[in-house]
């Protein structure tokens, strides 16, 4: 199915990307060649087989990837804090969302 | 052994001096690793890596050093905790001199991706080193470290590696945490190392291997003491050929190259057996639905809130995170959240995700059929050597075709190993791979090694730093 101008702009949207316009012309055409070309996978007839789910091993499936519920120590407000763009009074600060 | 000290200073001057021409640090950090080389000097016990220098794909953490992932949007970051991986080689003794340049979260396959200007190959400047660990690989083979951190997802260690003339290590898939490796595909994304040595990758392999409670990925299996088993026999094993990758698409000195390495195979007592892949050809495909997939989601935690750059005059918080996006990720890493978004979007995930994890299941299948016939694969690295800076930059789809030979190993979860194997008549490195069962890295290093015996790569780049004490 060919990618149109309007899937590309939802797709953004979905994204949250804000794209150029010069961007939406470059990534269609682009996209598009990439999506035909991942297309060749249809040549295989794959009714019958089982999707793969992440990439773990055998031995890795078997790891018992629990741990028991301990308290330890944790990075704390102030460092957490530390590289945030915008901080204050203890929180994370961002625009206004309504 | 010399001094630590002496060890670190030697390194950290190269870096210095030969940042100019490769661009291949994005932070040397000389105050910080003088101090801790002086620390190991003084020490009463010494670790198995004691002095040891080493430089870190600048996607790994390392507490109070930048990880900047080669992005915009990450210019500023300084992680609060070292990873897993970093915290192991600190405590054997390993100094971090600097954190290396990468494509931007790595994606890609030439460094051309990096926000901070391509690496440059000391093979000859004019061109691209491979990616993404492309700072990496070029640390290594410029002399500068002994061994250098990566990560490879697709190829982003073997195949730069392979382009600079060292030897590079994707482990099998749950061998090293990930802790602390900042995710671009979490399914197909390990820590990989560079050494020009084989024995210098399986003895730093030996120590930052292993389960981690803070990755659920990794397995269960106990490390070996990976340097035990070199050098061993390798008269009788049995070395896969698959001549399907042979053909079509690879330059006719990396097949003479590489033909010639399974002759020497032969001559060392190695029997060749012929394998098939046969949906080998597909992997480039399934790679870049599965890959962009899960980067699209996991990109989506920067948002310019918690960390990171922030795009400024956006009064309202969507406006935020699209600016924030749109100014923080160059175009690369913005085509695959696009591309991933889609793949995974309502009415395309089964005619793309699904069919691509069935896909994927059919390519492990191709390796656990193939390995009960050999105990190896032998393939080319990279289907070409070094290619020119701005070859392939505005053609995504041909540079995705670079780790045609490579991404086959992250798909299956099986380790891959570089091996440099010449020079091309234009003097660039020629590397071959050698893929393994799961948790093979004994036999892939013992191989490897055997090979690096027979065959020494004692070729230097141009650009090399010599340390006159040596």
């Amino acid at each position: 199915m060919p990618i149109q101008e309007s899937d590309i702009q939802k797709v953004a949207q979905l994204a949250h990307l804000e794209l150029a316009e010069e961007e939406l012309k470059i990534f269609g055409p682009q996209m598009a060649e990439i999506v035909a070309y991942v297309e060749q996978l249809n040549e295989l007839d794959t009714s019958s087989v089982e999707p793969a789910l992440g990439g773990l091993t055998p031995e890795g499936e078997r790891t018992d990837s629990s741990r028991n519920d301990i308290v330890r120590p944790s990075l704390g407000q102030v460092t957490a804090l530390e590289e945030a763009p915008d901080a204050a009074s203890g929180h994370f600060r961002v625009p206004k969302v309504l | 052994m010399k001094p630590a000290s002496q060890r670190v200073e030697f390194s950290i001057s190269a870096a210095e001096k030969l940042n100019d021409s490769l661009n291949a640090f994005l932070e040397i950090d000389r105050p910080g690793a003088l101090e801790r080389s002086s620390d190991i000097d003084k020490a009463i016990e010494q670790g198995p890596l004691a002095g040891l220098p080493i430089a870190v794909k600048d996607n790994i953490c390392v507490r109070g050093m930048q990880a900047s992932c080669g992005s915009r949007i990450l210019g500023d970051y300084h992680p609060p905790y070292d990873a897993t991986v970093i915290e192991r080689l600190k405590n054997a003794g390993a100094i971090v001199i600097g954190k290396t340049n990468c494509d931007e979260f790595a994606m890609g396959s030439s460094n051309e991706n990096s926000a901070f200007g391509p690496v440059r190959n000391p093979w000859d400047t004019a061109r691209v080193p491979g990616g993404s660990s492309g700072g990496s690989a070029v640390a290594v083979a410029s002399g500068i470290v002994p061994v250098a951190l990566g990560s490879d997802t697709g190829g982003s260690v073997r195949q730069p590696a392979s382009l600079c003339g060292v030897v590079g290590l994707k482990p099998t898939y749950g061998r090293n945490s990930r802790y602390g490796l900042v995710a671009f595909a979490s399914s197909l994304d390990q820590v990989g190392i560079f050494a020009r040595e084989v024995k210098d990758v399986a003895q730093v392999l030996g120590v930052i291997a292993g389960r981690d409670l803070q990755d659920s990925t990794t397995a269960d299996v106990p490390v070996p003491n990976y340097t035990e088993f070199l050098p061993g026999e390798i008269k009788g094993a049995r070395l896969g050929y698959a001549k399907a990758l042979f053909g079509a698409g690879l330059d006719d000195e990396v097949a003479a190259k590489v033909n010639d390495v399974v002759d020497v195979y032969r001559e060392l007592g190695a029997e060749i057996v012929d394998v098939e892949l046969p949906h080998a050809k597909y992997a480039i495909a399934v790679y870049y639905i599965i890959a962009t997939a899960e980067a699209s989601s996991n990109l989506a935690r920067f948002d310019g809130v918690r960390y990171g750059f922030r795009a400024e005059d956006a009064p309202e918080l969507r406006q935020m995170y699209r600016r924030t996006r749109e100014e923080g990720f160059g175009p690369e890493v913005k085509r695959r959240i696009m591309l991933g978004t889609y793949v995974l979007s309502a009415g395309y995930y089964d005619a793309y995700y699904r069919k691509a994890q069935q896909v994927r299941t059919l390519i492990r299948k191709d390796f656990l059929d193939a390995f009960c016939s050999c105990d190896a694969i032998i393939t080319p690295t990279s289907p070409t050597p070094a290619f020119p800076i701005g070859e392939k930059a505005d053609d995504p789809l041909a540079m995705y075709l670079s780790d045609i030979y490579t991404v086959t190993a992250n798909l299956a979860g099986v380790p891959g190993l570089n091996v440099p194997c010449g020079l091309s008549a234009n003097r660039l490195p020629i590397g071959f791979q050698l893929l393994g069962p799961y948790w093979s890295e004994p036999k892939l290093f013992n191989l490897a090694h055997a090979y690096e015996q027979a065959k020494p790569f004692t070729e230097r780049p141009p650009i090399f730093a010599i340390d006159p004490t040596e």
